[in-house]
């Protein structure tokens, strides 16, 4: 029971590194990046190729995968995404769809259709037992690495300069804009920050999720409810969803395994039967 | 001199009439579609396909032209009506085709009925979400009561009986195109006669400005869910379609990139004028043919390219650069034998 919550949690927080930038993209500009996805999906392949071919140690891939999917982002977001923010939702899915099926079919070109395994080092395989329940060491070191991750991305929005600016942006651009606040370069960092955060996750979750060409289709349905169920206005928002949906999932699995698949998509319906404008949408 | 209000209504009732009638342009269209059963015999089967992805993307023009409404998903429908076409020719429940295609349009629409509710709720986002999660939920249905469905084989065995008892299934397509070209033209008639009602109109008015048609009195939520049901009950009709003429159907029916493919068909072809579906057909069924045999397996990769592309470069750009046509389309559309340009056009207009 215990070990299944921490799973959960584990997977939840996982889920939030991931889709979080989307949430900001999607606060900030109300722009609908569905090809979210696809920078986490080259933070693993990055890290993929720089553990199993170069012999980099695991753990100094892991900032080297944020830079990669962050410097990724920035050039994808300075060249194209640019051209797509005043247009209409429908060209914004359209555009992000492309991107989606262009970064599968590459992927799929360049290293093969079949599934990546990250060579994981030994320190963090197998299990520990902390206070009698079974621990998985690289669950543990998720949880930690996330819930850092957290901590410092909550300190950052409400401490910092910079939090400041973003937040201004997020809840009013003309006025942020009329106070001088540069908008399109506090967006661009976030959406570099995003991706890089993206990437992070996708090097993190080769090990839990599974890493081939596909992903950012199998894991477009999660991130579009972290962002819908938690709303766009806070980060606690989508942290709170994505742990519901990480604990929700794992329990699905485990408790009802022929039904599992359709935990999920329970969830999100409750959810929106219950709030439909996220679970804290702020009236507006 | 009559009452003003009333010669207005008058004018407006006599452009609205006006707009309805078919255009030599269109009916042009459709003998040259009609003339490809006796002209083209050894095309027969590529032309079904057009025929069902045409049907296909006239559905989803219904509600993304017409209505505004965003799908990300609408394979959903598609894949229950094939497998609903394919399991009643199996197991024999309807063995007249026509009968078993309206049946599983109408199970089709029922669906689209109960989730049109969750759709309807909350911003284009929640749409995106809602439409994807219901073409995922009906695949993994499929998925997992593979003793019914055939799971990821596909569902197999399928035996359609012949059309009206008399008109079988042949090999090389020609019943199956006639069959599916007649269910399009119908179809195609009946969409055009709704969009152009009242309802149709009022639906524009939804797509322009939903909280200002509401103050006039529209009921923006039921002509949503109306319309969202229709559109089902076609894509559900256009995958029975596909099943009866291929007798097959398989998971891949539901999947995002076909949801994605009958996008960019439309997007092709353009939205809310209904033709947009038909030619966006033609000129994707070319172009796939093309592209497969420079490289089969990466055709994903080109129909993300063209997506972006036609993003990048925009739509209203490349309708522009199609102006001239379109003005043509229009001259021609409006000549009518012995009369120049009717005069309640201009009545009407200031």
């Amino acid at each position: 029971m215990l070990t299944i919550l921490f799973d959960g949690v584990a997977y939840g927080m996982l889920l939030f590194v991931l889709a979080c930038g989307l949430s900001v993209t999607l606060g900030l500009m109300n722009f609908v990046n569905l090809a979210h996805g696809s920078f986490a999906m080259a933070g693993g392949y990055f890290t993929v190729v720089l553990v199993n071919r170069m012999g980099v140690p695991f753990l100094a891939c892991l900032p080297l995968a944020f830079l990669f999917s962050a410097a990724l982002g920035a050039l994808f977001e300075r060249t194209l995404y640019v051209h797509v923010y005043r247009k209409s939702h429908l060209d914004q899915v359209l555009f992000t769809v492309g991107l989606i099926f262009i970064s599968v079919a590459g992927l799929d070109y360049l290293m093969g259709s079949s599934q990546q395994f990250v060579n994981i080092p030994e320190m963090l395989q197998g299990q520990i037992n902390v206070l009698g329940v079974g621990v998985g060491r690289y669950r543990l070191m998720i949880i930690a690495i996330c819930g850092l991750l957290t901590v410092l991305l909550q300190l950052m929005l409400t401490k910092t300069r910079f939090g400041s600016r973003l937040r201004a942006a997020v809840d009013d651009q003309r006025v942020a804009r009329g106070l001088g606040i540069n908008v399109g370069a506090v967006f661009g960092l976030t959406f570099a920050f995003g991706s890089g955060l993206a990437g992070l996750g996708g090097a993190l979750g080769a090990e839990i999720l599974g890493l081939d060409p596909v992903f950012p289709l199998k894991y477009l349905i999660y991130f579009l409810i972290v962002v819908t169920v938690g709303g766009t206005s806070s980060i606690t928002g989508p942290f709170v969803a994505s742990i519901l949906l990480g604990i929700g999932d794992v329990a699905g699995k485990y408790y009802l395994p022929t039904l599992s698949a359709f935990v999920i998509y329970c969830i999100m319906i409750v959810m929106l039967l219950w709030r439909p404008q996220g679970l804290f949408a702020r009236p507006r | 001199m009559t009452d003003p209000a009333l010669s207005l209504t008058d004018a407006v009732t006599a452009f609205l009439a006006r707009r309805a009638r078919w255009s030599p342009l269109e009916i042009a269209f459709w003998l040259v579609a009609a003339s490809t059963i006796w002209l083209f015999p050894a095309k027969h089967l590529i032309l079904t396909e057009i025929c069902i992805w045409a049907l296909f993307a006239l559905s989803l023009d219904l509600i993304l032209g017409y209505a505004g409404v965003i799908s990300l998903g609408h394979a959903a429908f598609f894949g229950l009506g094939a497998y609903a076409a394919g399991l009643m020719g199996k197991h024999g429940l309807i063995a007249e085709p026509l009968l078993a295609l309206v049946a599983s349009g109408i199970i089709a629409a029922v669906i689209g009925f109960v989730t049109s509710f969750l759709v309807l709720r909350g911003s284009d986002l929640t749409r995106l979400m809602v439409t994807f999660g219901v073409a995922l939920i009906l695949r993994e249905i499929a998925n997992k009561y593979s003793d019914i469905t055939g799971g990821a084989d596909g569902l197999q065995g399928v035996e359609i009986g012949p059309v009206f008892g008399r008109f079988r299934f042949d090999l090389f397509g020609h019943t199956g195109y006639v069959y599916s070209l007649a269910v399009l033209f119908v179809l195609f008639v009946v969409a055009r006669r709704i969009v152009q009602s009242p309802f149709g109109l009022s639906l524009q008015a939804i797509r322009g400005n939903p909280l200002r048609s509401s103050a006039v009195g529209i009921a923006v939520n039921w002509r949503l869910v109306a319309i969202y049901t229709l559109s089902a009950g076609y894509a559900g009709v256009a995958g029975a379609l596909l099943a009866q003429t291929q007798a097959f159907a398989s998971l891949e029916m539901f999947s995002i990139e076909r949801s994605a493919d009958v996008l960019l068909i439309l997007i092709i072809g353009g939205t809310g004028y209904l033709y947009g579906g038909l030619i966006g057909a033609l000129i994707y069924r070319f172009l796939q043919d093309y592209l497969s045999e420079l490289t089969a397996r990466y055709w994903q990769f080109w129909i993300g390219l063209i997506l972006v592309a036609i993003v990048l470069i925009g739509r209203d750009r490349i309708g522009r650069w199609l102006a001239p046509a379109q003005k043509l389309a229009e001259t021609i559309s409006q000549w009518r034998p012995g009369r120049a340009r009717p005069a309640a056009i201009e009545k009407a207009e200031p």
